[in-house]
């Protein structure tokens, strides 16, 4: 019986010593304690959020980077098959430029090489004609020292004249 | 003749005593009393002693227990009862040459001062952890912080969190808290043999009932329309058990207080008996070696092996116990405080 059997003071006791300490501890412990745990735990899920979203931007700026790389590689080898294509062109505009003007000259040396050879032939003639004239000169001269031959010359000459 | 039959007697008595002495000394282990009784030095009982404080025919009555002599003496007219319903308390005769009780007895008994020591234990280890999460704001826990900080956490998420739903749950955390550490730092403290542990507080059921008061009036008093509708008009239960002998509303009624009653009882219940079969063990060595000094050695083997193994046993109880009578009180305030899904 005495065990099921409470004592007044017992719980008078009880009952102030537990609302003591529930007191004490609503008031100085249990905000603290719980409050302190809240903000770690808050703290803890914003580092794990700010992390993961860091990580996000590292992947999106890798992509960015990768696309940014994928580019200019494309636009590198754009330009460099235009300047190749440039480049066979200008070749072949020089190479069709200098055939061109090779010929030209060729054409103009021959020319020049004609006329030259034309006023050439042209003085070679009349220098023959002169000395030809000089010879012929100093031939007849040379022929027609006596008067003798010079008037069988001039009816030679006569004779040939009146056959024609 | 005369001589011889008195003193055979006198030895029957005292064996008799000696047996006695065994359920005694159990019983005065787990009930409460006006002394802190340590051990005895061959008669000598050496004892802390406390304060009796009454309150009796209209003046106040304060004297130490030690004027009561182990409870052989009476004192202002004041003895230990030692039989009847008030056995253990302090009586004094009435006219009429029966014991009476005094009008109040708030004196600072055995189990009031473990009651205290362990109140002031549970404050000093939360304020200073209270310290710990002030001063270390958004670190790890460190020290005591750290070995508590699980059952904090536990109580709060697993426990009250989970029983009276999200919203609600921050109101009643201190209680809850308050609560669940007072029980399990006073069923820990009871399982350590040495002074100022192995009062037997939460197997009083004073202290279990003060405790088991408080969760019915926080019941009750946040209990929501909801709450005192299901009562008096249960759902799903047919008109006839309802009207006109209104069978369920008076059951459900009767929940209201078995609930808290049932708090009462099982942890009262629970950490009694541990300490019961705890404290039959060690006597069984004791019971051996009256009859004979081997017979103690021998078998304080295997009382020894069965006290370890229910020491832990307790160990285990103590969070338990503490446990359910928590989560049960969090249930409750869940039901009171529940807000139907319509």
């Amino acid at each position: 019986m005495q065990l099921i059997n409470p004592g007044i003071g017992l719980i008078f006791w009880m009952t102030v010593a537990f609302l003591i300490v529930l007191f004490i501890l609503g008031k100085f412990a249990w905000p603290a304690i719980l409050k302190g745990l809240k903000e770690r735990e808050q703290s803890i899920r914003e580092a794990l959020d700010s992390a993961k979203e860091a990580q996000e931007q590292m992947r999106q700026l890798k992509v960015d980077n990768d696309k940014l790389l994928k580019e200019a590689m494309e636009e590198r080898d754009a330009i460099l098959a235009e300047a190749r294509k440039m480049k066979d062109k200008i070749i072949g505009d020089a190479k069709g430029k200098a055939t061109d003007e090779a010929s030209a000259i060729v054409e103009s040396a021959k020319e020049k090489i004609n006329t030259e050879k034309l006023t050439a032939l042209r003085e070679i003639k009349s220098t023959v004609a002169e000395y030809s004239i000089e010879i012929a000169e100093k031939i007849l001269r040379e022929e027609l020292k006596d008067k003798a031959k010079q008037k069988q010359y001039i009816e030679k000459l006569l004779k040939e004249t009146s056959l024609n | 003749m005369a001589a011889k039959e008195t003193a055979a007697s006198g030895n029957e008595a005292q064996s008799k005593n000696e047996e006695l002495d065994i359920g005694n000394l159990i019983m005065e282990h787990v009930t409460d009393s006006y002394e802190w009784h340590l051990f005895t030095i061959g008669n000598h009982p050496v004892a802390v002693y406390l304060p009796v404080i009454l309150y009796d025919q209209g003046h106040w009555i304060v004297f130490s227990s030690s004027k009561l002599k182990h409870g052989t003496a009476s004192y202002k007219g004041y003895h230990v009862a030692e039989s009847g319903s008030n056995v253990g308390k302090l009586v004094r005769m009435d006219a009429n040459g029966k014991e009476v009780l005094p009008k109040f007895d708030i004196s600072i008994t055995k189990t009031v001062l473990a009651i205290f020591i362990n109140a002031f234990l549970v404050i000093l280890i939360f304020l200073s952890i209270a310290k710990s999460y002030r001063q270390r704001e958004g670190k790890e826990p460190k020290g005591l912080q750290s070995l508590l900080e699980p059952l904090i956490l536990f109580i709060r998420d697993d426990v009250a969190k989970d029983s009276i739903g999200e919203e609600k749950f921050e109101r009643y955390l201190p209680y809850l808290m308050t609560l669940f550490f007072f029980i399990l730092f006073s069923n820990l403290f009871g399982i350590v043999p040495i002074f100022p542990g192995g009062a037997n507080v939460t197997g009083n059921i004073a202290v279990t009932g003060v405790m088991a008061f408080f969760t019915f009036v926080i019941t009750t008093v946040s209990g929501n329309k909801h709450y005192w509708k299901d009562i008096f008009n249960t759902p799903g239960v047919p008109w006839w058990l309802k009207y006109p002998i209104p069978l369920m509303p008076f059951v459900e009624a009767m929940g209201i207080f078995t609930k808290p009653f049932v708090l009462m009882v099982r942890l009262f219940a629970n950490m009694l008996s541990g300490h019961i079969v705890l404290a039959g063990f060690i006597s069984l060595i004791f019971i051996f070696g009256t009859f004979g000094i081997g017979y103690g050695y021998g078998v304080s083997i295997f009382s020894m092996a069965f006290a370890i193994f229910l020491d832990l046993l307790e160990v285990l109880v103590a969070f338990i116990q503490a446990y359910v009578f928590v989560l049960l009180s969090a249930l409750y305030f869940g039901m009171a405080t529940e807000v139907p899904e319509h």
